[in-house]
């Protein structure tokens, strides 16, 4: 014989079980203007907090970008594509060789991990320094701007400082598949303001 | 042992080449370098849990008229946990060209050599730690133009 609904526990309408999707949609139903409302200020209070902390990282560590994400092998085999750094940039600190930094090259976008190996620092503090990859045969000048042959302060996005392996390897899937970071987001969104706090 | 050439690899104008031979002799397990043959009786292991490898590397500090700080790395080598931490290394050439920026090397008496390493962990911190002990080397007064190497 056909359950009746009161048999079935959590049945309603349509005599099929719910799942926790079902229940989601649910609670989107019997939610009212008022409700709705409070959810998307919750979610704009969480994106806010999430940019402040970034923000206020950006300002402690002096640094534009504090922290990165290793992006090729040539620091190997101490640092591997997908490992996560920390950088500094205070301005009083010298750059010295065997320090490893991360600079930008003039004109392009993507922050480079490199250690140092020359420095030439003049009285007043004007520094040009060349980098290496631990794991390139040849130093860097290959990959700075045409007729560039040293690098200075202002080129340097910070000093690594500390490191975290694989976790940054999320941020490389998300760019190398645009959908996975899209699939996430919405996900993410959906979650956030449709939960109801109980 | 120094040449004035021109730096082929970088600017036009001839900087000066230096050429340096030396030997190494380091415990690193122990975080010093001794030069006597002392036994050290207090040992600490720097190759931890934590420690993934070290890199060493040698490098020479010197002034001149130039640039009043000047610091090239000659050589490097990556130590992995597990490799041997105690280096007998003798004769070895620097790995890298000696370029100066100008020509500061000719009579240059001070020439600083010291070994430094970075500690890489598993995950974590990424000190740099200098050595104890260093080198003075001086360079010659007037330049080679016979082949070294």
């Amino acid at each position: 014989r056909l359950a009746s609904p009161q048999e079935l526990p959590g049945a309603g309408w349509g005599g099929a079980a719910r799942g926790p999707a079902m229940d989601l949609f649910g609670d989107l139903r019997r939610m009212n203007k008022r409700q709705l409302y409070y959810q998307v200020l919750n979610f704009a209070m969480i994106v806010s907090s999430a940019l402040m902390i970034w923000k206020g990282l950006i300002v402690i560590t002096g640094s534009e970008s504090p922290i990165v994400v290793v992006l090729s092998g040539s620091m190997e085999p101490a640092f591997h594509r997908g490992d996560l750094l920390f950088l500094t940039n205070f301005h009083d600190d010298p750059i010295r060789a065997g320090e490893i930094v991360v600079f930008k090259v003039e004109g392009r976008d993507i922050p480079i991990v490199h250690r140092v190996i020359k420095i030439h620092e003049k009285e007043n503090g004007n520094i040009k320094f060349l980098t290496k990859g631990d794991n390139n045969e040849v130093d860097d000048r290959g990959l700075y701007k045409e007729g560039q042959n040293w690098l200075e302060k202002k080129d340097v996005v910070g000093r690594a400082r500390g490191f975290l392996p694989y976790v940054g390897m999320v941020t490389i899937i998300m760019n190398d598949y645009p959908k996975f970071k899209y699939a996430l987001l919405a996900v993410m969104g959906a979650y956030v303001l449709l939960k109801r706090e109980s | 042992l120094r040449k004035n050439v021109e730096d082929f690899t970088g600017p036009r104008e001839r900087s000066d080449l230096g050429f340096v031979t030396f030997d190494i002799t380091a415990d690193i397990l122990n975080g010093k370098k001794w030069l006597e043959e002392n036994i050290l009786t207090s040992i600490f292991s720097i190759f931890d849990w934590n420690v993934k490898q070290l890199f060493l590397y040698l490098s020479a500090e010197y002034s001149t008229k130039n640039n009043a700080l000047n610091q090239v790395v000659l050589w490097d080598k990556i130590m992995l946990r597990g490799d041997n931490p105690r280096l007998f290394l003798k004769d070895m050439k620097s790995k890298y060209f000696f370029f100066d920026d100008g020509n500061g090397l000719k009579g240059n008496r001070n020439i600083t050599l010291t070994l430094s390493w970075n500690v890489v962990p598993n995950a974590g911190i990424l000190p740099l730690v200098t050595g104890s002990g260093h080198v003075s080397v001086p360079f010659p007064d007037t330049y080679e133009t016979t082949k070294s190497y």
